[in-house]
């Protein structure tokens, strides 16, 4: 029995996230449920049943000022996150979120058959391709970016009706070639739920890996760490969704 | 502007308002209100009234299309009698289908007169706006369509002033699906200044601002991105409404027979489009300054910005989605995918298991050895 599972091979630890893409993430994540929670906030507000005086609270205010506050970190953040794509390792790079090789696209075509209609090979079940995110996670999460753009793009365009900073000044054509603020502002409501959406599958899939695969999945967003087994890693049968250069290895 | 012939033939400013039997002290209040309302410092009051002095009469067309002549009404009902009497009056006006004496041949004479004499010069003020839609049946006057009669005359103007959110915009005619085609006139004439005063109607003192300007200075008042004089519309209603501490505290009216409502509370629950409306309604006031749609316990309805009548609700601040057989808010939809979501992950977990039942299994046994193994 003791010998039953010794064709298992070791687990081959390989740093995946680093720290400024971890870092990103749970700075994005914390900030994104912010400002999910105070836009909900600012869109309906609670019906205060409250007798004191105007000029003794501030709740809206205050609400509003999260909002702007969580805004601007999430803004810097996301062009932190642009910048590591170009400097960043191989699984953080721009490459692997925008399909543009055959590649690319038969790999998200072979998650899809493996993952979401769960079809087996050769009677086998299959499982991992990639050891950075796989190729759907990456278009699902350039889509996010598109995302975020477009929050960025409204929220930054609503606001700078309201503000005296060059900066979100920078955004004050949105609304003009949306139509006014009116537009623009439900824009900015409708394209919150895609990020409500997409954190209930993320955070779901991410379990799933990790159930599935039982490579350190959850865990690589913390110590940066996923695990490939040793024969995996020797026949380079690992890699990402898009070609690296050519001068690098595979 | 400069005096050539045909316009010195005009009397200036001064003299229509001394002819009108106006006493100086009328004139001086009456400049040193409107250079207040175009937001200039008090001493460019010499300036406007040295132009107002000197000027003569700049010819004025005023067209009105697919209107309701809201625009008109709000005009002569602005603060000072001056503005009515000079600015609007039929002396003032050459051309104006709704208070010209004049009509048929005769008013279509003075028209081609005042095209013909004043080439280049003449102000356009367009009330309205041009239905594109069957040939432009829907709004004709003398024979010819809306879209002949404003490329004919927009063709000499100096400038045109685009009145009302008709003018600029489209208004409620041109709300989904627009049958007529109405069409603003900024998408009709490309070649010349056009200034946009939306709303529906624009506050009257705006609209003499926005003519005063013009005169004082000879040129159109500085524009912002939507073409909107900034003086009046670089603002949000409710960056200036007197109800904001309301709002920043985060008291609102929930309905408006309820006890906030009589406190005065922020209307924003009931649908106020203050936060996304420019316009001077909070500052200027309506009626010479007596009240604006706030003040009187009504919500801003937003009629300044472009397409607030098909964009959601009135007395509503969620966003809605027509075409889902019934009007649905966009977080009706989002509960909804939400919903679909959740149950789509349930499926896929209890799937997983189930498909992928061998690949766990491995797993488990794998670990489950492993910590046996480890004594
Ligand atoms: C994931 C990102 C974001 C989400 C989910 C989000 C969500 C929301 C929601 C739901 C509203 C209420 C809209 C309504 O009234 O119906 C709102 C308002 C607003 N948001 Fe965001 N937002 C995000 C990012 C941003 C960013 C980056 C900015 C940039 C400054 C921003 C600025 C604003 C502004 C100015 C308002 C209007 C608030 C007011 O005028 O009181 N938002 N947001
Ligand atoms: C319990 C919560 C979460 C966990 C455990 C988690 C974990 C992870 C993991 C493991 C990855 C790498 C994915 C891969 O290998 O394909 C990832 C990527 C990502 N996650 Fe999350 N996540 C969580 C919540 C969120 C939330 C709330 C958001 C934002 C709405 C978010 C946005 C992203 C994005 C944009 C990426 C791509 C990262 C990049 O490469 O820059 N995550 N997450
Ligand atoms: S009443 Fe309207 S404009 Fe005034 S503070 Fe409330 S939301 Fe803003």
């Amino acid at each position: 029995m003791a010998n039953k599972y010794l064709h298992i091979p070791r687990l081959r630890r390989v740093y995946v996230w680093e720290l400024p893409v971890r870092f990103y993430h749970w700075l994005n994540a914390a900030v994104i449920i912010a400002l999910i929670i105070t836009g909900f906030y600012i869109s309906n507000p609670l019906a205060l049943m409250s007798n004191k005086d105007a000029s003794h609270q501030y709740i809206m205010g205050w609400v509003r000022y999260i909002h702007f506050a969580a805004a601007y970190l999430f803004f810097f953040n996301f062009l932190f996150r642009l910048y590591w794509g170009f400097v960043g390792n191989k699984y953080a790079n721009w490459k692997q979120f925008i399909p543009t090789s055959k590649r690319f696209f038969q790999e998200m075509w072979k998650v899809f058959k493996i993952d979401i209609l769960m079809l087996k090979k050769n009677g086998q079940q299959q499982d991992h391709l990639s050891i950075g995110h796989n190729a759907m996670a990456g278009f699902i999460y350039f889509l996010t970016f598109l995302a975020f753009l477009v929050q960025c793009l409204t929220g930054f365009g609503l606001y700078a009706g309201m503000s005296t900073w060059w900066l979100p000044r920078l955004f004050a054509w949105v609304p003009a070639i949306m139509g006014g603020d009116i537009i623009t502002r439900q824009v900015h409501h409708w394209s919150m739920w895609f990020f409500i959406l997409f954190a209930v599958i993320h955070v779901y899939l991410v379990f799933y890996h990790d159930y599935v695969e039982g490579r350190g999945e959850i865990s690589s967003m913390g110590g940066g760490w996923k695990f490939i087994e040793e024969d995996v890693f020797k026949k380079n049968l690992h890699q990402t969704p898009n070609p690296e250069k050519t001068n690098d290895k595979k | 502007m400069n005096k050539d012939n045909a316009l010195t033939e005009q009397p200036t400013y001064y003299e229509e308002v001394v002819n009108k039997g106006y006493s100086r002290r009328d004139f001086v209040k009456f400049v040193s209100i409107m250079t207040a309302f175009i937001g200039l410092e008090q001493s460019a009051i010499g300036q406007v009234a040295k132009a107002l002095e000197t000027m003569p009469r700049m010819p004025v067309i005023w067209l009105h299309f697919q209107e309701c002549t809201c625009c008109s009404e709000s005009f002569i009902r602005s603060s000072h009698p001056i503005v009515a009497d000079i600015l609007l009056d039929k002396i003032s006006l050459d051309y104006t289908e709704t208070l010209m004496a004049a009509s048929g041949t005769q008013a279509e004479a003075a028209l081609r007169n005042t095209m013909a004499k004043y080439k280049g010069k003449y102000l356009l003020c367009v009330e309205g706006s041009v239905p594109l839609g069957a040939d432009g049946v829907y709004c004709m006057i003398g024979g010819k369509t809306s879209l002949q009669i404003l490329e004919e005359v927009a063709e000499g103007a100096a400038a045109i002033i685009a009145w009302g959110s008709c003018a600029s915009n489209g208004c409620v005619q041109s709300a989904k699906p627009n049958p007529t085609q109405a069409t603003p006139i900024h998408k009709i004439i490309k070649n010349k200044p056009i200034i946009k005063v939306p709303g529906c109607p624009p506050i009257g003192e705006v609209m003499a601002g926005v003519i005063v300007h013009y005169l004082t200075f000879g040129r159109i008042p500085e524009l912002d991105r939507l073409g909107r004089p900034k003086a009046f519309y670089n603002k949000r209603v409710h960056d200036t409404c007197y109800r904001r501490p309301f709002y920043d505290a985060g008291l609102f009216v929930e309905t408006f027979d309820d006890e906030n409502a009589k406190k005065g509370y922020c209307l924003y629950k009931v649908g106020c489009k203050g936060p996304t409306t420019y316009n001077a309604c909070a500052v200027t006031k309506w009626n010479g300054g007596t009240s604006f749609p706030i003040q009187a316990g009504h919500p801003c309805i937003g009629c300044s910005e472009e397409n607030f009548w098909d964009n959601g609700r009135l007395y509503d601040r969620a966003s809605v989605f027509s075409g889902f057989g019934i009007e649905s808010s966009a977080d009706d939809l989002g509960k909804i995918a939400l919903g679909g979501t959740l149950a789509a992950v349930a499926v896929h977990a209890v799937a997983t298991n189930i498909g992928k039942s061998k690949l766990i299994h491995e797993h488990e046994a794998e670990g489950k050895e492993s910590e046996k193994e480890l004594e």
